[in-house]
């Protein structure tokens, strides 16, 4: 089975200070981590399990500027077989449609019996990249899927609904599914593993060869233009509790106290 | 006059409430853009949803089928192709849900409408249309326009807006459009449901929840704040990540995907506050958050908020409480 898996670069924001940039159009990127996105870390794992049972191979890919590299380093590292990045300084400020439509230009002349994206990026948390190429391939598909099995050339997958039903479909093959997290646990990069990665190769391809035009990448090929960024108002407001872990313990207990819950 | 589409969203018998808010929020921008709101419903036996749908809206797009007696993205998306080239609709408003997921982007990307996603506004200014949403869960606000076309589409964020009846029922007309689907949808066919499993422990009758996320760090850190929640009288709750690791049962999970709950006390403890958590959670009595980035959104939910490392905090404030209780003689 020869699996195509979509990983985008994004940086670590939980735990981050973020502050927007001077274009007031996106954040200061440095001093921030980056890695594989959260749901993509899940899809690679599930397409090296595929290929670990059925044989075939895994090719990463991504559209992202040189950084990026280091997180189809790190597919590669993890068991797949090819990278492939696709950047060109036209593609800046491409949103989930053009970034589809940039994927869709090399993916079609690629032989796969599936794709397997992250059910979203954790940075935009858009959810649109995947079921957009899989229009433009002309594929069926299926969102937010926990459980993939295979039974006569169909797969059938357990997709997420609301409030922890799930619903099961049976889809023909080729696929691309979007995979949620939780469908696996994602496997640690071995020493072999990045050794072995080193010497893999990285295919680069800008533009001009993917086929495409200006106009259909970047701000031109967009759904969504932004136009500023802003620290969202709190719906609420939150009263700090200031001083040491023994002050601070003393004042919930004093608030859970005086509501009578202790 | 042009309509505003809400595609109505149902399953298992019921409207599912972020029809309302999509459609309360319809009626408000109808009024600015000079658009009348459109409930369209789609289903097998559904003519009583069309008759509720008529009170919020000025027309309903009734479409029945065999085929659509399950929610299927391929089939919805005939339909609704064949809806908007028809009408031509200034707007679509789909819910950014399980559904609205499979089917939207892939609707506009195949009739080239321009489509924004998870929107929390959405406004007609002068010639442009423009949306908020969030990035990097919720830390930042964007306000971003869409492509100029004659048609848009977006899905929206439940709980966005608050669902609100029309002073008086709007009385739409109900219109029986026949259904386009004229073959078996073969590329994809829906099964079944699959129930989650039968829980041990149902956090939705608890008083007080002890929340644990990502900011636990280990599996090994849990005994301590399970501790915390038995001295309180509760029960241990948790984010998403911390039910993906294995580390607690789906049925501690709180969030959209999850359970809703609404205990007297809620504390966070290293949860971040993505929208899907807060949604299961927001409405508690009374919450306090631990959490050591001072900018997380869970604090813009919280009564109380406490930046501090919460491995700091936890013990001691199960010492104290125990001690509390020991002196009352409660222990
Ligand atoms: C379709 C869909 C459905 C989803 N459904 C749900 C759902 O039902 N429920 C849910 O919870 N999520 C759900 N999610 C996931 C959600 O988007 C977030 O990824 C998740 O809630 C994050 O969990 P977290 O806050 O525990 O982790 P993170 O976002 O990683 O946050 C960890 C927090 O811990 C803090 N922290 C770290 N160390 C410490 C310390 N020592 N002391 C104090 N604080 C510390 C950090 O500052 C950070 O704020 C869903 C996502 C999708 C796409």
């Amino acid at each position: 089975m020869d699996i195509i898996v979509c990983v985008k670069h994004v940086p670590e924001t939980a735990e981050a200070e973020l502050k927007i940039d001077a274009t007031g159009k996106g954040i200061e990127k440095a001093g921030l981590v980056f890695d594989i996105n959260e749901w993509d870390d899940y899809a690679l794992e599930e397409a090296v399990r595929m290929k670990e049972k059925f044989g075939g191979t895994v090719t990463a890919i991504t559209v992202g500027p040189e950084d990026s590299e280091s997180t189809l380093r790190k597919c590669l590292a993890r068991g797949a077989d090819k990278a492939i990045r696709l950047t060109d300084p036209k593609f800046a400020s491409s949103d989930a449609y053009a970034t589809a439509k940039i994927l869709h230009s090399v993916i079609k002349n690629l032989h796969f019996d599936l794709i397997l994206t992250g059910a979203q990026a954790g940075d935009d948390g858009s959810a649109v990249v995947g079921p957009v190429l899989a229009e433009l391939l002309g594929i069926p598909h299926a969102t937010m899927v926990k459980k993939i099995e295979f039974t006569n050339g169909k797969a059938i997958v357990n997709r997420e609904l609301e409030g922890g039903l799930e619903e099961r479909l049976e889809v023909k093959l080729p696929a691309l599914f979007t995979v949620q997290t939780g469908i696996n646990e994602p496997r640690y990069v071995s020493i072999m593993g990045i050794r072995k990665a080193m010497q893999k190769e990285v295919k680069v391809m800008g533009l001009a060869d993917i086929g495409l035009s200006e106009n259909d990448v970047g701000e031109a090929g967009s759904w969504l233009r932004i136009e500023k960024l802003y620290v969202p108002p709190v719906e609420k407001q939150t009263e700090f509790l200031k001083g040491s872990p023994d002050e601070i313990a003393t004042k919930i207990v004093e608030i859970l106290k005086s509501r009578g819950l202790i | 006059m042009a309509e505003i589409f809400v595609l109505a969203e149902h399953r298992q018998g019921q409207l599912r409430d972020i029809t309302f808010e999509m459609l309360t929020k319809a009626r408000e921008l109808a009024e600015k853009a000079n658009a009348e709101p459109a409930a369209v419903i789609l289903g097998k036996n559904v003519k009583d949803y069309a008759k509720n749908l008529a009170d919020y809206a000025k027309k309903v797009l009734l479409v029945e089928d065999e085929k659509l007696e399950n929610f299927n993205s391929e089939a919805y998306q005939k339909v609704l192709s064949h809806l908007i080239k028809d009408y031509k609709p200034l707007l679509t408003i789909i819910g950014h849900t399980s559904y609205g997921v499979e089917l939207a982007p892939r609707l506009a990307a195949a009739l080239n409408i321009p489509l924004a996603t998870d929107c929390i506004d959405l406004a007609f200014e002068g010639e442009a249309f423009t949306i908020t949403r969030q990035m990097y869960s919720g830390k930042v606000n964007v306000k971003a326009a869409l492509r100029k076309s004659e048609s848009y589409m977006v899905t929206v964020r439940q709980a966005a807006f608050q669902a609100q009846k029309p002073p008086t029922p709007l009385n739409g007309q109900i219109v029986e459009v026949p259904s386009p689907l004229t073959e078996e949808i073969v590329t994809k066919r829906f099964l079944e449901y699959v129930l989650p499993p039968p829980g041990g422990v149902d956090i939705t009758a608890a008083e007080v929840l002890v929340g644990i996320g990502r900011g636990i760090k280990d599996q090994s850190n849990i005994p301590m704040v399970e501790e915390l929640a038995k001295t309180l009288g509760g029960v241990l709750a948790c984010s998403r990540p911390i039910v993906d690791k294995g580390w607690l049962p789906s049925d501690r999970q709180v969030g959209t995907s999850g359970k809703t709950v609404k205990p007297k006390l809620y504390i966070a403890l290293g949860i971040s506050g993505a929208f899907q958590h807060v949604l299961g959670m927001k409405n508690s009595d009374l919450i306090i958050a631990v959490n050591k980035d001072p900018k997380a959104p869970i604090f813009s939910f919280s009564d109380y908020g406490v930046v501090e490392d919460l491995f700091k905090v936890v013990p001691v404030l199960k010492n104290k409480i125990s001690d509390l209780k020991a002196q009352k003689g409660i222990a």
